[in-house]
């Protein structure tokens, strides 16, 4: 323990000594002290709670108890998160590195002296990027676990212990992978997340679609992983550690272990960013490794809400945000070229696919994709400021989202298609859930002073404002961006016209559990419901085999329901009464979208450091996510004079960004509201609709892109295609394989062992109990003796 | 005692006559005793006569290691057969015990009654 801080103290020296003079974003942040033990709390009492949780399951609690557990733990864990924040971090002085050593982990010896050999504690690296995002990952948490103890209700007993075990054990994951102090236990934590991740989405277990969800996001996620374990191997061979403080050191002194310079070094430059690169894409859904991202909607939706949307996903921006020195050593900037050409294609490309579907969760989970691609973008364009406060707003207000669309899901028999509901706000008790989800929506559309519009606002004109040649085609990525920003703002709409506003109507979805639960309060069963109704049995998935059947229909399944005649599809409240959240959801709700209001405010607060951007902002430029003055300047990429301001349409675009940011957004809303709003003021007297089935500017729309909406509402077929290029191949080669152990393998081993048998099958008669037939052996055994003695030897 | 002393001495209390019969004639008379003993055991179904044929077979190997212990003026070959006397009285108590007890199980000395202890 001493000896580790001696370490730490003589870096902390070093580095105050070594200190450039000029780059304001490098000056006086490198000091590292040592936190005070409580601060152990954040990552530990989620820990104890999920301990607490797995007695409780051992003990066979059948109460609400693993709820109170986890909140209240978590609740003190977010206390101590707070407390750090505002004893440490607050306020115009420069934000220290707090180090807070739990144990001793590994260590691992490999020559005599100190410095040869591999260290890796359990220790935690608290600067002001790890608690930016401890705040906001402990307080959802608990928010969401307040939500998801009355979500879950339906559940308690068994299931219920496992949701909240698996539930506390993401936050101490997710402590671990923010708050790490070195790689390995990045990576511990990095495992973590992606295990509960696993657990949560499978949490409906007897349901396929939930088993399949949940092995594919693991997949998926082991293809990241591997790029991100082989970074860290890289790391180590160039440097001989993995502690931040020593990687840092070695990045600011700009020469490897061995001397070298690190910017001559392709290996440093490109090969370590681009494998880390590759692990951000895998957790955080971008490029080619998104599609896990919407099946993961089949877990209960407090984890979307928190692992899907809010927190985990946003662990691949924590992780290029934490090593921005690595990428930010390239003269040419390529890596961080690709990761914002990836983010913007990814935004758009899931967009596209948000404006087509119809399940208004997996909206909102390829929403996520969207907004991810955003913050990638955004840390391409040298903004981890705007990356970083987009994923402290997108948090916020996602959550909010999320746990809209779960209260419409508990409330509603699990309905999630936005054919099937409407004018969900007027329904007695679900008010609240559609003021929260309009706060939501307005930021993700990106209305003018809400806190998405102000995070989303600085990466856009970050991305205009990039000096020609810097990032490598960083106009065309801002244009997509833009682009992409009206597309959210529309989609976003889209679903709020068709379910939240309009005329009262619905149908109820088809979740079994409730039914066994009696919550059809009138007492109509689900097959009685669907014979009356004429429905198919898809399990949670029905919106989706409709599509499947429906699609020579003029407008997906909803114009065969109208073929069939009116009686077939009668969005009547008859035989159900919505289920309206109770307090403990409500009240997550509302405390989610008031803090989706209050962020907005944070970018009224000077940073402290650095100009302009709000809070966000200035913390992120006192850690190690700063992008240096040089590299900013462009002066790096060898050219002695600066590089011209990058412009929009000739004008500045830190200016002129808010208004058209603005602009795009409201136009993304009206053409929302002209194809889907319900007629009157509630469609903004843009609209038309008139069922919750129909909206018929929007389906002669859809019918008139034809293919490409077919398309995007089967998500590309992006799917079908991995299966074809890669999961067919696999399978028929792992046959093959199967065959060859099966009869090559299996049959040497099966001769060798058939001999013995044959032998002793051969010599068995011999044993025939007779005792004369051994003494007869016996002497003819002797005689054959003597007689090879005598010719042999005689 | 030396050899020449025991050779002198065995010489001496030897009739005439005995001086003619040489090594060959003792193992001939062992080899003839092994082989009754042998072919007997391997002919006889009565557990006693079996037994008695392996006694005689002993003692033919018996008869052979005196007359090695002789040719060679050794006294071993004489020493061994002693022992081999008193270990072979305790086996034949011993065996004839065993055959009184499986004639009791079987009423029978056949040893074709014990086929099924083939295992």
């Amino acid at each position: 323990m001493m000896q580790a801080l001696n370490i730490f103290s003589s870096i902390a020296a070093h580095a105050v000594a070594s200190e450039p003079a000029a780059g304001v974003a490098q000056a006086a942040t490198r000091t590292i002290t040592q936190g005070e033990t409580w601060m152990l709390a954040i990552p530990f009492l989620p820990l104890l709670a999920f301990v607490l949780i797995a007695l409780c399951a051992a003990f066979k609690v059948r109460s609400k108890l693993p709820a109170f557990i986890t909140v209240g733990l978590l609740a003190l864990s977010f206390g101590a998160a707070l407390t750090t924040f505002i004893q440490h971090f607050m306020g115009p002085a420069a934000a220290p590195i707090l180090h807070v050593h739990a144990f001793d982990w590994l260590h691992f010896k490999a020559g005599p002296e100190a410095a040869q050999g591999f260290v890796a504690n359990f220790a935690f690296y608290i600067d002001s990027l790890t608690i930016l995002w401890m705040l906001f990952v402990t307080g959802l948490a608990t928010l969401i676990a307040l939500y998801a103890s009355e979500y879950m209700s339906h559940d308690v007993g068994p299931g219920y212990c496992r949701f909240f075990a698996a539930f506390s054990l993401f936050v101490f994951s997710m402590s671990c992978l923010v708050m790490a102090d070195n790689l390995v236990l990045l990576f511990l934590g990095w495992e973590g997340v992606g295990l509960c991740s696993y657990l949560l989405i499978g949490y409906f277990y007897k349901k396929a679609p939930a088993v399949a969800a949940a092995k594919k996001a693991f997949i998926m996620n082991r293809i990241g992983d591997l790029g991100l374990l082989m970074g860290i191997f890289s790391i180590y061979t160039a440097f001989g550690t993995v502690e931040y403080a020593k990687i840092f050191e070695f990045f600011r002194s700009g020469v490897d272990a061995t001397g070298n310079q690190i910017g001559s070094s392709t290996w440093i430059t490109i090969i370590i960013p681009l494998l880390f690169t590759i692990g951000a894409f895998g957790k955080s859904a971008q490029v080619f490794l998104y599609t896990w991202l919407p099946d993961a909607m089949e877990g209960p939706t407090p984890v979307s809400a928190l692992i899907h949307a809010a927190t985990m996903v946003t662990a691949g921006v924590f992780l290029i945000a934490r090593m921005m020195p690595l990428y930010q050593a390239d003269p040419n900037l390529l890596i961080l070229s690709i990761v914002a050409w990836s983010g913007a294609i990814t935004a758009l490309w899931s967009a596209t696919i948000e404006m087509a579907i119809f399940d208004i969760k997996r909206v909102m989970g390829y929403s996520t994709i969207s907004q991810l691609g955003f913050m990638f973008a955004g840390l391409g364009v040298l903004t981890p400021e705007g990356s970083a406060f987009h994923v402290f707003t997108h948090a916020f207000f996602k959550a909010t989202l999320f746990l809209g669309v779960g209260a419409v899901m508990h409330g509603f028999g699990g309905q999630l298609d936005l054919r099937r509901l409407s004018g969900v706000g007027w329904m007695k008790g679900f008010g609240l859930v559609a003021a929260a989800v309009f706060i939501g929506s307005i930021n993700l559309a990106g209305f003018p002073f809400t806190a998405g519009f102000f995070s989303k606002d600085m990466i856009l004109a970050e991305a205009f404002a990039r000096p020609e040649g810097q990032i490598a085609g960083s106009q065309a990525v801002a244009w997509i961006l833009l682009i992409t920003a009206g597309m959210t703002a529309y989609y976003t709409f889209r679903s709020f016209f068709r379910v939240y506003v309009g005329p009262k109507q619905f149908v109820p979805g088809d979740d079994a559990e409730l039914v066994d639960l009696g919550r059809h309060p009138k007492g109509v069963s689900l097959d009685a419901w669907h014979k009356e109704h004429g429905h198919g049995h898809g399990h949670g998935h029905e919106h989706e085999h409709n599509d499947h059947a429906h699609r020579h229909g003029s407008y997906g399944g909803v114009g065969d329901a109208r073929a069939h005649g009116r009686q077939d599809f009668d969005p009547s409240t008859e035989e159900f009464d919505p289920h309206p959240p109770g307090f403990a959801m409500k009240f997550a709700i509302a405390a989610c979208a008031i803090l989706t209001i209050a962020a907005a405010g944070l970018y009224f607060v000077s940073p402290a450091i650095g100009e302009g951007g709000g809070w966000a902002a200035g913390m992120v430029r006192q850690s190690s996510a700063v992008v240096s003055a040089e590299v900013l300047s462009g002066h790096t990429s060898g050219t002695d004079e600066g590089h011209a301001h990058g412009t929009f349409l000739g004008m500045d675009p830190h200016h002129v960004m808010y208004y058209v940011s603005a602009g795009v957004g409201f136009i993304g809303v009206l053409i929302a509201a002209f194809l889907h709003g319900p007629k009157g003021w509630q469609g903004l007297f843009l609209g038309v609709r008139q069922s919750c089935d129909v909206a018929p500017r929007a389906d002669k729309l859809a019918n008139a892109f034809g293919p490409l909406t077919t398309a995007a509402r089967n998500k590309y077929y992006v799917d079908e295609i991995y299966d074809a290029l890669i999961t067919r191949p696999l399978w028929v080669l792992s046959h093959i394989f199967h065959l060859f152990d099966q009869y090559v393998v299996d049959g040497l081993v099966n001769l060798i062992g058939a001999l013995p048998r044959f032998f002793g099958k051969a010599l068995r008669p011999i044993q025939s109990g007779e005792m004369h037939g051994y003494a007869v052996g016996m002497a003819g055994g002797v005689a054959v003796l003597l007689i090879l003695v005598v010719l042999l030897v005689g | 005692m030396n050899v020449t002393t025991l050779t002198t001495l065995a010489q001496a209390n030897f009739p005439e006559a005995m001086s003619q019969i040489t090594l060959a004639h003792y193992l001939v008379i062992s080899t003839a005793m092994f082989t009754i003993g042998l072919v007997g055991f391997l002919t006889r179904r009565n557990l006693i006569i079996m037994f008695l044929c392996t006694e005689l077979m002993f003692q033919a190997a018996g008869i052979a290691m005196i007359a090695f212990g002789r040719y060679h003026l050794d006294l071993s070959g004489q020493s061994f057969v002693v022992f081999v006397l008193t270990v072979a009285a305790a086996e034949a108590a011993m065996a004839l015990a065993l055959v009184v007890l499986l004639f009791r199980r079987k009423e029978s000395l056949s040893a074709e009654e014990w086929k099924d202890l083939q295992g």
